[in-house]
């Protein structure tokens, strides 16, 4: 029992090393040339004006869960559509009902604005 | 599997579909219509009446649905026709309520019916995955619900420390249902249940079923894993809380006698000796705590530990009539605490206040009718017959002494003797106590619908105590 699980101790140590060599690389053998703009903080090119430390807009979280919400539709609809023949007629009214269930969601966050941004 | 299959699985589990669809129909008109409350709160009645019955109907025809994921009618029924019950008096109350402390949005309903959808699936789940789903949907349900007074500071606490604490236990149930299939190759949970003499021996095995039960045992809210409890129903609107502790504990007891049934718990030694301790703890620190409480809410959540440790000891006798026991009594607990809820939410002021023992003093005065009824059903959860909570306690008891569990059943009794200090200490004020002069009088808008709902739980306590068969002839083949 206990020696079936020797290759995946190796696989963890192997990729633990491999992680911390990764990670590190870089600092052991890059050049080190530092400039004030190099050492600033990087915020996808924008001038680091403020403490990154502050309340975001719940729109923000609103959006990523409504994201959620309708990307796992798609993930549902794909096999769906690759086995569209096979499943036929039953296949159908199964994902009707299921997207019939997720528009009523839609409805309901459409209607109470969550998806305005302003 | 065709579409005459799919109708036939829809219509077997009816009354999980018709209110998901009732749910839906809220939620749409919800979002498509303003001032939807009162609309929304009749559309609720009727579907959860119409489930209630739906359910009895089905009852006496047993099967399975869903390439056998899903139970069909008896036990499932059975627990549908409580949740549908539970539902129905809930909403009842809830209507005055919510408008009292401006919460008054649509959306209430929708949440409370899919809780309802997925106490439904627990209870009729032959699978572990079946169960877990159930499981989830209840619980995301009650931590939106438990926050639903999001002004008050107090409500969003619960909320919170109800997510946190609850995502937690699922982590731990979940977990458990991955050990559980990697020892027995199956989540079908009657397979599980006859290979349970077998796996007894496998660690992998008993560590699936102890990390399983820290899942449920946090939902039922049993001692060592109740610390949310106190916190949670006190926050939360008191309708909320009195259905998190009725629905959501029946729930969670359904789905540990389906997993922990009585053929596991007698072949596996170890659960058993688990689940006693946590009985005991429960009954124990429950009542104990429950003694120092202020605040009447505080005392219902102590209270409703120690009961989790009383419905306990059905589950570990492991008879026929313990088992019987746990219904009985789940459907006692159900209207009692339902309507002590009840009677909490209709006296509270708008700000949450006026809930703690000394606003009850000399309540029979000013409101005889409520007295009363809150005397009801103190005496009942007390366990004093002829009320239900008496054959509730009787049942599972019996069942433990015949199941060699005497010891259990004795710290049962002892500590139901001291529940009657904290439960009858409120009736005592109620009755032979004056009002203190300068106490301020709050002025309770009467609500025929809430009255309604607290006269029905008292009338079905005092019906199921003196004719328990109403209940045991339904019950009585299912073990």
């Amino acid at each position: 029992m206990i020696d079936q699980y020797v290759p995946i101790g190796i696989m963890m140590v192997v990729a633990i090393v491999f992680g911390i060599v990764l990670a590190n690389i870089n600092k052991w053998i890059g050049p080190k040339r530092p400039s004030d703009e190099k050492l600033s903080t990087y915020e996808s090119g924008m001038e680091p004006v403020k403490t990154a430390r502050e309340r975001f807009s719940i729109k923000f979280y609103m959006v990523a869960m409504l994201f959620i919400v309708f990307d796992i539709e798609i993930v549902f609809m794909y096999p769906w559509a690759v086995k569209f023949k096979e499943l036929g007629l039953f296949g159908f009214v199964e994902m009707t009902v299921f997207i019939l269930i997720l528009v009523v969601g839609f409805v309901y966050v459409w209607r109470k604005g969550a998806l305005k941004w302003d | 599997m065709d579409l005459s299959l799919l109708l036939h699985d829809t219509l077997a589990i009816g009354p999980i579909s018709l209110i998901t669809l009732v749910g839906l129909v809220v939620l749409t008109i919800e979002a498509l219509h303003n001032k939807t409350e009162n609309i929304n709160c009749w559309i609720s009645l009727v579907g959860l009446a119409a489930a209630l019955v739906l359910s009895l109907v089905q009852l006496p025809t047993t099967g399975t649905a869903f390439s056998d994921m899903i139970a069909t009618g008896g036990y499932a029924s059975f627990f549908s026709a409580v949740f549908a019950a539970a539902g129905l008096l809930t909403v009842m109350l809830s209507k005055s309520y919510i408008k009292k402390q401006s919460i008054e949005h649509g959306e209430y309903y929708a949440i409370l019916l899919f809780a309802i959808v997925g106490m439904m699936l627990m209870a009729a789940a032959t699978d572990l995955v079946t169960l877990f789903l159930g499981l989830e949907l209840m619980s995301l349900s009650f931590y939106i619900l438990a926050g639903f007074v999001r002004r008050r500071n107090e409500s969003n606490e619960a909320a919170l420390k109800y997510f946190l604490l609850g995502a937690f236990a699922t982590g731990f149930l979940l977990y458990g249902i991955a050990l559980l299939y990697g020892s027995a190759g199956t989540t079908h949970i009657p397979s599980i249940v006859g290979k349970a003499g077998m796996l007894a021996s496998s660690t992998m095995f008993l560590i699936g079923c102890g990390l399983l039960l820290i899942g449920f045992a946090f939902k039922i809210a049993a001692v060592p894993f109740h610390m949310w409890v106190p916190d949670v129903y006190e926050g939360s609107p008191t309708t909320v809380s009195g259905f998190m502790s009725t629905g959501g504990k029946a729930a969670a007891f359904a789905a540990v006698l389906v997993v922990f049934a009585p053929a596991l718990v007698r072949g596996v030694e170890p659960v058993r000796d688990v689940l006693a301790v946590i009985a005991a703890l429960s009954m124990i620190v429950g009542n104990v705590i429950a003694i120092a409480q202020t605040s009447i809410k505080r005392m219902l959540a102590y209270s409703s530990i120690a009961h989790a440790g009383y419905i306990l000891v059905g589950v570990i006798a492991a008879n026929s009539y313990g088992a019987q026991g746990v219904l009985f009594y789940l459907v006692a607990y159900t209207m009692m605490n339902v309507g002590a809820f009840g009677i909490l939410s209709y006296l509270e002021s708008e700000d949450g206040k006026n809930v703690s023992f000394d606003d009850y003093r000399g309540l029979s005065a000013s409101r005889p009718t409520l007295a009363l009824l809150m005397g009801i059903f103190m005496f009942s959860l007390t366990g004093i017959p002829p009320f239900a909570g008496f054959f509730g306690k009787y049942y599972v008891f019996a069942g433990a002494v015949q199941a060699g569990y005497t010891w259990l059943a004795i710290l049962g009794v002892l500590m139901s003797v001291i529940s009657a200090y904290y439960y009858l200490r409120l009736v005592v004020l109620m009755y032979f106590s004056e009002r203190e002069q300068d106490a301020p009088v709050i002025a309770v808008p009467t609500s025929g619908l809430g009255m309604a709902a607290l006269v029905l739980s008292a009338i079905a306590l005092l019906g199921f105590g003196i004719y328990p068969s109403v209940v045991l002839n339904f019950i009585s083949h299912f073990f």
